[in-house]
């Protein structure tokens, strides 16, 4: 199989590695760089585990081509805390204990995160549709929700 | 959070610290900030990845399978069948002695249901090893198949696992467990009403978002450490170690990270394959399913179907309760015969009736093997039971939450079972509810209490 050389910035390092044509970023990012904060629920697009952030953008990682993303900067979960203080979205999923099995967690604060950074003050209706493409199956929508509107709520008394 | 302290207040302990009070969950940091180890991000260099050939036939004699094709594909490092599995055949519950043993960990001159495992391909990628697993060539004599309950217990009907001879589970007690308690044809003699109702559901998939799978790594000295979502840790650890023969001290298991299960991972399915495969090549190996698995190969929640017969006197009393249940298990046993008999403990339902006789069934069918899934064998009985509730309230009359206040179990009561009712609280959550759903029932109601002193 053709190997195929990609370079892109992960959490703020550069990074570059030959991989195998066909490859996708979830796998590349999982099994050879070797963050595995992205999380393989599905590998068809449905489930949202993957998420990451592609140049501002939130993206199934499954579904896209590692060699597409020359030259780009993507966000993970694991980036997002910086020297050991969690990020606001990371602080409020603890406080309001929205996270069960954990699986589904790094894909919602990704999501979480493409919401805020676009909207900083989102109605709960705006919340729901963005964690609209990610599934949790211990039925912890609704902290989820109040996660992301705490983290809102946080950061609008930031920039206050 | 509201406690309610006038309940049971000569009886409750008020110096507890802990409860009501809230503390962080232990792994939450983790999840928040993607360092959590699942199963699957453990990586090990010259990881091998198992793929499993599985029958596309409901129920089929195996006439021989062919695995040169496969062999020989790129990548590929090995290939296992039945021989090679050093106790093929096995049941979960051996371990507390319920058997027999009745499915095969990789199918041996016969499958029963379509999905069941048949050959398991090892390879250097995933892909290599699903292209060379469609390169298995397995010859089937397509038999007839049984997929409805009530067919497969009909005379005559095809047999679907040999292992038990019929195609129903025998218990000690007999062809179903049973529960007797009063003459409950005396009982519905004396009834002003009967109400007789079929209820059935269809199996659910628990669907968790991280799928079913394990990864094993040799560790030298013929041991193995196995990181696994399984829930069920020491089942599967020693049922491994029957399949595969080998002392537990062998085998390293490192799990309690789960993501999601709902009872889906219960089964011992991948552990003991994976760490044969490992075994035989020295390599690690990777066995995950993929989704498509997770939904058509992993064991839902068992079919039932629910026959209750009750007689019901005017002032709302329940005077006689007659079940029989069904539950679907499938090819396998895994952990339904369990689930019916939960069934057989749970239908007089949490209230006081003097006659109670309760058949239930654990039904062998050419379908997917059921087993665990949150609270299986009583849920269904709960929906069947409540449904019954409520035409029965219907019938008479009569308020459905009066009427469950009529018949709600109290401390003291006998149960079907021959065990008086301890701890009952049932009266008070059903004032509660009355109250949160704004449903009022008349005053007597709210003045009782599930607590007898004395009892």
């Amino acid at each position: 199989m053709a190997k195929v050389p990609v370079q892109f910035t992960l959490n703020g390092s550069e990074k570059a590695e030959f991989i195998d044509s066909g490859t996708t970023l979830l796998n590349a990012l999982r099994d050879k760089i070797g963050d595995t904060s992205p999380k393989g629920g599905c590998h068809q697009g449905t489930c949202g585990a993957c998420s990451v952030i592609i140049d501002g953008e939130l993206r199934l990682s499954c579904l896209t081509l590692a060699e597409t993303c020359n030259g780009t900067t993507i966000t993970t979960t694991s980036g997002l805390s910086e020297s050991g203080v969690l990020h606001p979205l990371q602080r409020a999923f603890l406080d309001t204990f929205a996270t069960q099995c954990g699986f589904c967690t790094p894909g919602m604060i990704m999501a979480a995160k493409v919401l805020l950074d676009h909207t900083p003050n989102p109605s709960r209706d705006e919340v729901v549709e963005a964690l609209s493409g990610n599934i949790c199956r211990c039925t912890g929508y609704e902290p989820i929700i109040q996660a992301v509107l705490l983290a809102a709520r946080a950061n609008s008394q930031n920039a206050a | 959070m509201e406690l309610r302290k006038n309940y049971f207040a000569d009886v409750r302990k008020d110096d507890l610290h802990e409860v009501g009070q809230p503390r962080p969950r232990s792994d939450s940091p983790g999840h928040v900030t993607g360092k959590t180890a699942f199963f699957a991000d453990r990586n090990f260099p010259g990881m091998l990845h198992l793929k499993m050939v599985r029958s596309p036939h409901h129920h089929a004699r195996i006439r021989s399978i062919d695995t040169s094709e496969a062999e020989k594909h790129p990548g590929v490092v090995k290939v296992l069948t039945a021989k090679d599995v050093p106790h093929n055949v096995y049941t979960i519950l051996i371990l507390i002695q319920i058997g027999p043993e009745d499915e095969t960990v990789l199918a041996d001159g016969k499958v029963r249901w379509k999905g069941e495992a048949v050959v398991a391909v090892l390879a250097e990628t995933e892909r290599a090893a699903q292209e060379a697993a469609a390169k298995v060539k397995v010859d089937y004599e397509v038999l007839p198949a049984v997929f409805d309950m009530e067919e497969a217990l009909k005379p005559g009907a095809p047999l679907v696992n040999e292992y038990h001879g019929q195609n129903y589970y025998l218990y000690d007690s007999g062809e179903c467990r049973k529960v007797r308690f009063g003459d409950v044809e005396a009982g519905f003699a004396g009834a002003d009403h009967i109400l007789e109702q079929s209820y059935q559901s269809s199996p659910i998939e628990h669907a968790p978002t991280e799928t079913t799978g394990c990864v094993v790594a040799p560790e030298g000295n013929d041991r193995f450490t196995c990181y696994t979502n399984t829930q069920a840790m020491f089942f599967t650890l020693d049922n491994t170690s029957i399949i595969l023969q080998m002392p537990g001290s062998k085998l390293h298991f490192v799990g309690g990270t789960v993501g999601g299960g709902f009872g889906g991972k219960v089964d011992v399915i991948v552990e003991p394959i994976a760490i044969l495969g490992a075994k035989l090549t020295g390599r690690p190996v990777s066995f995950i399913y993929s989704r498509e698995e997770e939904m058509q190969i992993s064991s839902p929640r068992a079919a039932e179907k629910v026959v209750i017969k009750d007689g019901v006197m005017k002032d709302g009393r329940i005077v006689a309760r007659k079940v029989t249940g069904y539950t679907d298990a499938g090819a396998y046993s895994r952990h339904s015969p369990y689930g019916a008999q939960k069934g057989a403990g749970h239908y007089p339902g949490p209230y006081t009736i003097p006659n109670v006789w309760i058949d239930t069934y654990c039904v062998y069918t050419n379908r997917t093997p059921s087993s665990a899934m949150r609270g299986f064998g009583v849920t269904i009985s709960d929906f069947a039971l409540e449904v019954q509730m409520d035409k029965l309230a219907r019938l008479i009359g009569m308020d459905p939450l009066e009427f469950r206040f009529i018949n709600a179990y109290r401390d003291g009561d006998m149960k079907a079972h021959r065990q008086p009712t301890e701890g009952a609280a049932l009266i008070e959550c059903m004032q509660e509810a009355s109250r949160a759903a704004n449903w009022p029932v008349a005053e007597k109601y709210m003045a009782m209490s599930s607590y007898k002193k004395g009892a």
